[in-house]
Formats: structure tokens, sequence, C-alpha cells
């Protein structure tokens, strides 16, 4: 059955693809869906509740929140996709060579992914950004460089099934170099449990910055995000609930958009782990 | 007699030889955090701290002194970790300029008992909602809680307390949203002051187990799932055992196994974790303390928080390798 055909097949995949599809749709066509400038402060609708005129209601500043909320998805794509890529090209380069040459150096590099996972992974990323700047940029390189552990155990396990393979035996018997074996021949058959561990991976990040733009230590005002939306509804939690709602929900909505397209991803691609 | 001994003799060697494997990992921890304070432009007494009006030319000069930054780095590693073995991180640079040890000292019990009691608040949920959801797979109960789990692991978790704090707080005032303690505390009852206690940590518990709740009932249940596939549990039914002693003694037991390495690799989670909720619910903990430290860039206390925190992940997993050598016979043989 081909890969499309199985994705309509199952329902919560198909509900997060389309999710995600969506969030896409949102954040590319931002500048012609957006109802208002995100940006355009309005002295005299300060803290409007929903209307019709704002939906959602405006903030602090009497800016919409529904228009800030749709210029707020692409810092949610950008953050989620740079991370991800960030982790995923580390993770495959560190598990790929200790899979693949095992012995002391599979040794020393599971050893440093040991390390790494000891740190709880919040305090290694706030010791970081309070050493640089808070900005997105910088929040994107950390949550990558601390989150490519996974990835790195994924592929040297499947490295470690594939390598011992006959196919893989020919063709170093044939002459094929290290770079082309790896490259070539077992990497693109260890790639499906990555892409699952990506997709999840998209959906953590996305929750690391808004938990850290939330706390002031992200992406820094004026830049709408979902993240420090939210705490503006923590400022007036007592008389703007919309603040605090919408914002949330558009984390959440984006999140287990994500999951579910990942797990649904999991079934498809890597049938061994399917649930029973 | 004799077998009890032997068993002791084995557990006093697997736990010698888990302890000696943690000292490389100690060793590359307080690598890992050495290089984070060095990511800084030029050096940590630099850019940073120059435009920095918290830290004085007096204070600049005390960091250069205790990471000795006119030696070549290795040498500066070498000072730092022979102070940090005897837990001396240095002075904060907050206005106090206290010890940083004595302050993280102080947070640790807040931390680690809110921590712990979501724990246990996971573990008496989730355990029941994973065991019922295989043993009744496919059933509504079923559906329902595979539903929970994925908006459990969805759900930001500030954005929950957030909610939370807006309903039982502003709206309701059921339960007071911030700090642990009451201002009429001190002169409360023994029965009142555990009481507003209890209404102190009750959503923070709460909310610290949320997510968690989630991961253990998923994972109980697709332990259990497979437990129960296993010819000894075959065989327990043949034996004509009934149902509620073949799930809940002979498949428990060892689906609860792999729970325990569980419970290590979360305690990172929920020490990182308790950052945010710490700072929404103003409960002065390590994940607080951090929080400021970070925001007022006081260097040497986030240089500690790095390493305590990584220590103690250490020591859960510790913990936990030792409650499974404990609890699985097969362990103690390899």
């Amino acid at each position: 059955m081909g890969f499309f055909k199985q994705l309509l097949r199952n329902k919560l995949a198909l509900m997060g693809g389309i999710v995600v599809v969506i969030l896409f749709a949102v954040s590319f066509l931002a500048p012609i869906i957006s109802p208002y400038n995100p940006d355009t402060i309005n002295v005299k609708e300060i803290l409007m509740p929903p209307s019709r005129q704002h939906p959602f209601g405006t903030d602090e500043l009497g800016r919409d929140v529904l228009s800030r909320m749709i210029w707020g998805s692409r810092i949610s794509l950008k953050v989620g996709f740079v991370a991800v890529g960030i982790a995923v090209i580390i993770g495959v380069i560190i598990g790929a060579a200790a899979g693949y040459y095992g012995g002391w150096i599979d040794d020393l590099l599971m050893r440093f992914v040991d390390m790494m996972l000891c740190f709880p992974s919040f305090f290694l990323i706030l010791a970081v950004i309070a050493i640089l700047e808070p900005s997105i940029y910088n929040i994107m390189a950390v949550i990558g460089l601390t989150g490519w552990m996974g990835v790195a155990r994924l592929v040297r396990a499947e490295f470690l099934r594939i390598r011992e393979m006959d196919y893989v035996k020919a063709a170093r018997s044939i002459g094929a170099s290290d770079l082309r074996i790896v490259f070539r021949h077992i990497l693109p058959n260890a790639l499906n449990p990555v892409i699952v561990a990506a997709t999840l991976g998209v959906a953590g990040a996305i929750l690391t910055e808004s938990a850290l733009s939330f706390l002031g230590i992200g992406v820094q005002p004026p830049t709408p995000s979902w993240g420090n939306m939210l705490t503006a509804g923590k400022n007036n939690m007592e008389i703007a609930w919309w603040l605090s709602v919408f914002p949330g929900l558009a984390i959440l909505v984006t999140v287990l958009g994500y999951n579910l397209l990942g797990e649904g991803l999991r079934d498809i691609l890597d049938p061994r782990l399917k649930e029973r | 007699m004799d077998g009890n001994r032997a068993k002791l003799h084995t557990m006093i060697a697997y736990l010698s030889k888990r302890l000696v494997g943690m000292i490389p990992l100690l060793l590359g921890i307080t690598l890992i955090s050495f290089m984070v304070i060095h990511l800084a432009p030029g050096e940590p007494t630099g850019l940073a701290t120059d435009l920095n009006p918290k830290i004085t030319a007096e204070v600049r000069q005390r960091l250069r002194a205790y990471y000795g930054l006119d030696k070549p780095l290795i040498v500066q590693y070498g000072l730092w970790l022979k102070r940090v073995v005897f837990l001396n991180f240095g002075n904060s640079f907050a206005p106090d300029g206290r010890p940083v040890i004595d302050k993280i000292k102080e947070r640790i019990p807040i931390t680690v008992t809110i921590n712990v009691l979501s724990l246990i608040l996971i573990i008496l949920v989730s355990l029941p909602i994973g065991i019922y959801s295989a043993t009744h797979k496919g059933s509504l109960f079923d559906h329902a809680s595979t539903l929970f789990v994925f908006i459990g692991f969805a759900v930001p978790t500030f954005w929950l307390a957030l909610l939370c704090m807006m309903l039982f707080g502003v709206h309701l005032h059921w339960l007071p949203i911030s700090g642990l303690r009451s201002m009429s505390y001190p002169h409360l009852s023994a029965m009142g002051k555990f009481w507003d206690l209890t209404k102190h940590l009750l959503l923070p518990v709460l909310i610290s187990a949320f997510g968690g709740l989630a991961g253990f009932s998923r994972y109980m249940r697709s332990n259990m799932l497979e437990v129960i596939r296993q010819d000894y549990i075959t065989t327990a039914r043949a034996k004509g055992l009934s149902e509620w002693r073949v799930i809940y003694v002979h498949a428990f037991r060892n689906a609860l196994l792999p729970i325990i390495t569980i419970l290590g690799f979360s305690i990172p989670g929920l020490i990182g974790g308790s950052v945010i909720f710490e700072t929404i619910f103003a409960i002065p903990g390590m994940g607080q303390l951090f929080y400021n430290g970070v925001m007022a860039r006081d260097y040497p206390l986030i240089m500690g928080m790095l390493v305590i925190g990584a220590v103690l992940t250490l020591l859960g997993n510790l913990i936990a390798d030792i409650s499974y050598a404990l609890a699985d016979p097969r362990i103690r043989v390899s």
C-alpha cells in the first residue's frame, strides 16, 4: 500500500497532518489573512474582550490578538524546524559514527550522550541563554544543540543492525568507501525512525520555545510569539481571560497536531514499533 | 542465611561498580558546564558583564580571580574542578554575595519535596489507568485514556498553570496562587499550618504531575500489554488462578519493572520543569533561584545550579538502578 494511502487510512495521523498543513498555510499567508497589522498600537481599544471586530480581543496595547497569533505561528514554525534540523544533523552524524565504527569510538560517543542526558535540558538551555542573548536565533540553536541525543541513539541502533546485513558486506567487498557505505547504503535505510523522532521533536521544540518566551527569555516583544503573548495573559489574569486562553489553545492544537502526525508516521514507517 | 549474605555481596559489588562508573560521567558533566560558561563572547567577565549594571568592577575582579582567567584554559578547568569537588562554587553576584552552595542548599528541600509528591501522585494515578486500559483494550475507557494521553502530552504546563490560577485563584478564590505560606502562617495552629501549606502546594503539585501522568499511563499500558502475552501468564491462567490474581500479582510485578527505569529518566525533566512552575507560582525552590540567577546573569549561581542539577539527575538514576536491582533478581547475576 502506498504511503499516502496509508496516511489517509490512519485517522489520527490524518488529523495531525491536516493541522500541520493548516499551520503552514496560516504562517505563509499571514500578510494576507491577518485582519490587522500585528504591531499597530491602538490606545483607544486596550484590553477589549472578543467582539466582531476583534474575534480574540485586543491586548494591553490595543493590538489585535488574532493577528498577533497568526504572525506568531511563523515563530513556532521557524523554531520547530530549525531546532529539529540542527538536532537531526548532529544526531545523525554522531549516531552514524558510533554505530558504523563501533569499538572505542562508539563507547566515547555514547558516554558523551549519557553526559548530555544528565543535564536537565531546561537548565542547560537557560544557562546558555543567560550567557548569550535571548533571541530567536540563539533559542533555535540551543534547543537543537541540547536535543540531538535521542536521534543519535536511534541512528546508532539502526546502524548496528544494518551494518551486519549482507548487502552492506557486499558493498564493502567491492571496495566502496566508508562514506559511500554510510550515506548511500545504510543511512537511507535508517531514516524512518529519524523522521518519526523529528516530527515529535518539532512538537517538543515548539513547547520549549513557548515556555522560554513565556518566561521572558525567549522571543522578545514586540515580535509576537504564542509564548510571550501568554506573558501578557498572566499580567492581566484578573481582567482579560482571552489573552491567556487563545494563544495557549494555539500551542495545544499545534503540538497535538505534530504528535498525532508523528505517531501515525511511526505506525506507517516503522511497523516493528507499532503498538499492539 | 548464606544465600542472604551472597545476595548482599553481589549487591555491594554491583553498587561499587555503579559508583565507579559515575566518576567519568561526573567529570564530563563538570567539563560541559565549564564549557558553557566559556561560551560567552570573549571571557565571562567580558561583554555581558560589562553591560550589566549589577556587576561592579569589584565583582568582576573577584570573578577573574575565582576562574583564574589569566591562566590557560585547561589550568582554569583544573582549578575550578578542584573547588567544585568541595562544592565551592564561589559567591553569588547578588547584593547579598553569599556562597552559591548555601543558597542552593536551602532551596533543594522544597523542590525535591514537590517533585517527590508529584511523582507519588503520578504513580498512584497512572498505574491503575494503564492497567485498566491494557486489560480492557479497545473499551471506551481505553479510548478516553488514549485521548487524555495525547492531550496531556500537548498541553503546555505553564498554560495549564495559568488557567488553573485564573479559575481557582482569581475567579473562585478557592486556592492561593503564589508562594508557600499565607501572611498569617506564623499565627496558625499546627493543623492550620498544615492546611495552609497543603492549599499552597496543591496546584503546583497537580500541575507538575500532569505531564508525567500521560507518559506513565501510556507506558504502563504498553508494558502490561506486553506482559499479558507472555507464556507464564497463560500458565497462571491455566493453573486456574483468578483473573484478579493473574493481573495484579503475576502480571503487575513484571510490568512494573520498566517503570522504575523510566522514573529515573524522568528526573531531569522534573527538575527542569521546576523552573517553570516555581516561577509561575512564586515558590522559593531551586527552579525559581535558577530563574532569578539567569535574569540577573549571576554566573557563579548558574554554574552551581547546572552542576548540582546534573548531579541530582545522576543520583536519581542511581537510585532507580538500585531499586531495579532490588526488585528484579535477574539483574544481580549479570
